[in-house]
């Protein structure tokens, strides 16, 4: 049986890794190297970037960033953020990554996602999708980080999403995002019965426990944090554990020995 | 050049690169035929539709000279993923399409018992060898975890089963990796898979440099 992955999501303002609190960045915290690092070390499953910088001039030290992080990253890496054009994609995919998020484009031009699916597969494209609202009868789907809202509603962009070629749904609460209250599960079941790719869980982790929630209430495939994992030793090996311990069938909480990039030394 | 990693325009390339590189092969990405003979393996990465696939390998005459140096030479071959798919007879991604036919396998969609097993088939999964697990599963804890990524696998036609080393269960059982001879194809990522899909790389490395 597939396992329930364990995903730390990074996201990389204007060189270096933020917290966001409903999609408002509240601190820095080091560098995506490091952070890429630990992680790998740590047990995790999974790995994404997502540029959030508020540069545009940045945007050139992000691929960079990409291609170094890719060299130490084992577990499957995918990177998103500003995505909206297939070279973008062949170019992310040729520095390492192994999948890339789409979202606001997504939105503006869906034609995007099935050209996109077309040419790189499937299970290359994940479609990102940020939620707000009060109650689920008026939940809907955001764009532009966050700042704009779009007419769908999360249900039927994501049926939608799966028409078009995605291969997988991200989905981030916005009015969850930071508070450690846990996940919004009601979104979360709501989107996953609907769909048949699998549904990564994010936004509003606050204790391992919401992330079992989030796979066993809210139907979640994976399960996603970001700001829960900084800060503290052996997070996601923790996180992962605890699942263990839950009786949920993730991946063995195992270390993993980072291997540095060096130039070929293999001599018999 | 040790390990030629095929370049055919699809696929995590890099990834593939970065793994052989972190073991400390000499890896190289080869964009041309004309280099595949002086590697002492091949390496066929990939992700995407069969179909497509196949035609980018022929469009860029890569089809003859793998299978000289891999059918004729017998150098060590590992396809990954699409690249496993490919050598295989049919592919059924849309429509009926001819592979390389190294081996009689069919590409076939994944037919989960039930909905509840989500296409593509994605995440990590248990392997459970069969017929020993063969040279790429030496040493190697079991059960092996390892990273998939697909909507499609290799059915066995005609007697083939017994070049099946591992399978996965998703609703139904699916064909994780095969070896026959000097030919290897995993289903799975093992360039992402961390220290599983390392160690089964390395496993690699060492039959192309002769060390097994």
């Amino acid at each position: 049986m597939v396992k329930h992955r364990l995903i730390a999501c990074l996201l990389w303002r204007d060189g270096l890794i933020v917290q966001s609190v409903n999609f408002q960045h509240t601190n820095f915290v080091g560098d995506a190297f490091t952070a890429v690092d630990f992680f790998n070390t740590w047990a995790i499953d999974e790995i994404v970037i997502l540029d959030v910088s508020r540069d545009a001039k940045k945007r050139d030290l992000y691929y960079k960033i990409i291609e170094e992080i890719s060299r130490r990253c084992f577990v499957p890496l995918s990177v998103g953020g500003k995505i909206s054009s297939l070279d973008q994609i062949r170019e992310f995919l040729r520095l390492g990554a192994d999948k890339v998020v789409i979202n606001t484009e997504a939105v503006k031009n869906p034609a995007f996602v099935t050209k996109a699916a077309k040419m790189f597969g499937n299970q290359c494209i994940v479609v990102s999708m940020d939620v707000k609202g009060k109650s689920k009868e008026d939940y809907k789907v955001y764009i532009e980080n966050g700042s704009l809202a779009t007419d769908w509603s999360p249900y039927e962009w994501a049926k939608k999403a799966e028409t078009l070629g995605a291969g997988e749904i991200f989905l981030t609460s916005i009015d969850r995002d930071g508070l450690r209250q846990g996940y919004d599960l009601e979104l979360i079941k709501g989107v996953a019965d609907v769909v048949q790719i699998p549904v990564i869980a994010s936004g509003g982790v606050g204790s391992w426990q919401h992330m079992a929630d989030g796979i066993e209430k809210g139907g979640a495939d994976a399960v996603s944090a970001a700001n829960i994992f900084h800060y503290s030793e052996q997070s996601t090996k923790k996180a992962k554990e605890y699942l263990k311990e839950a009786g949920i069938n993730v991946r063995e909480p195992e270390f993993y020995k980072i291997l540095l990039p060096r130039e070929p030394k293999y001599i018999i | 050049m040790t390990i030629a990693i095929i370049n055919y325009k699809m696929g995590n390339l890099r990834s593939v690169l970065n793994a052989f590189e972190s073991l400390g092969a000499d890896a190289k990405i080869v964009d041309s035929p004309d280099l595949l003979s002086s590697a002492k393996a091949v390496v066929l990465p990939g992700v995407g539709a069969f179909k497509e696939g196949v035609d980018n390998l022929k469009n860029l005459n890569f089809v003859k000279a793998i299978e000289v140096e891999v059918l004729e030479k017998k150098k060590p071959f590992l396809g990954i993923c699409l690249g496993a798919q490919m050598i295989a007879k049919k592919g059924f991604e849309h429509g009926e399409h001819e592979g390389l036919g190294w081996l009689d396998f069919d590409v076939r969609k994944i037919a989960p018992k039930d909905n509840s097993f989500r296409i593509p088939h994605m995440g990590w999964n248990n392997l459970e060898i069969k017929n020993g697990g063969g040279r790429l599963f030496n040493g190697i804890k079991d059960p092996a975890v390892v990273y998939f990524v697909h909507s499609y696998h290799l059915v066995p036609v005609r007697g083939q089963e017994k070049y099946i080393t591992s399978t996965a269960w998703h609703g139904e059982s699916i064909t994780a990796s095969i070896e026959k001879d000097n030919i290897f194809g995993v289903q799975f990522h093992p360039e992402k898979s961390q220290n599983t899909g390392l160690a089964l790389l390395k496993n690699f490395i060492d039959l192309a440099y002769g060390k097994t």
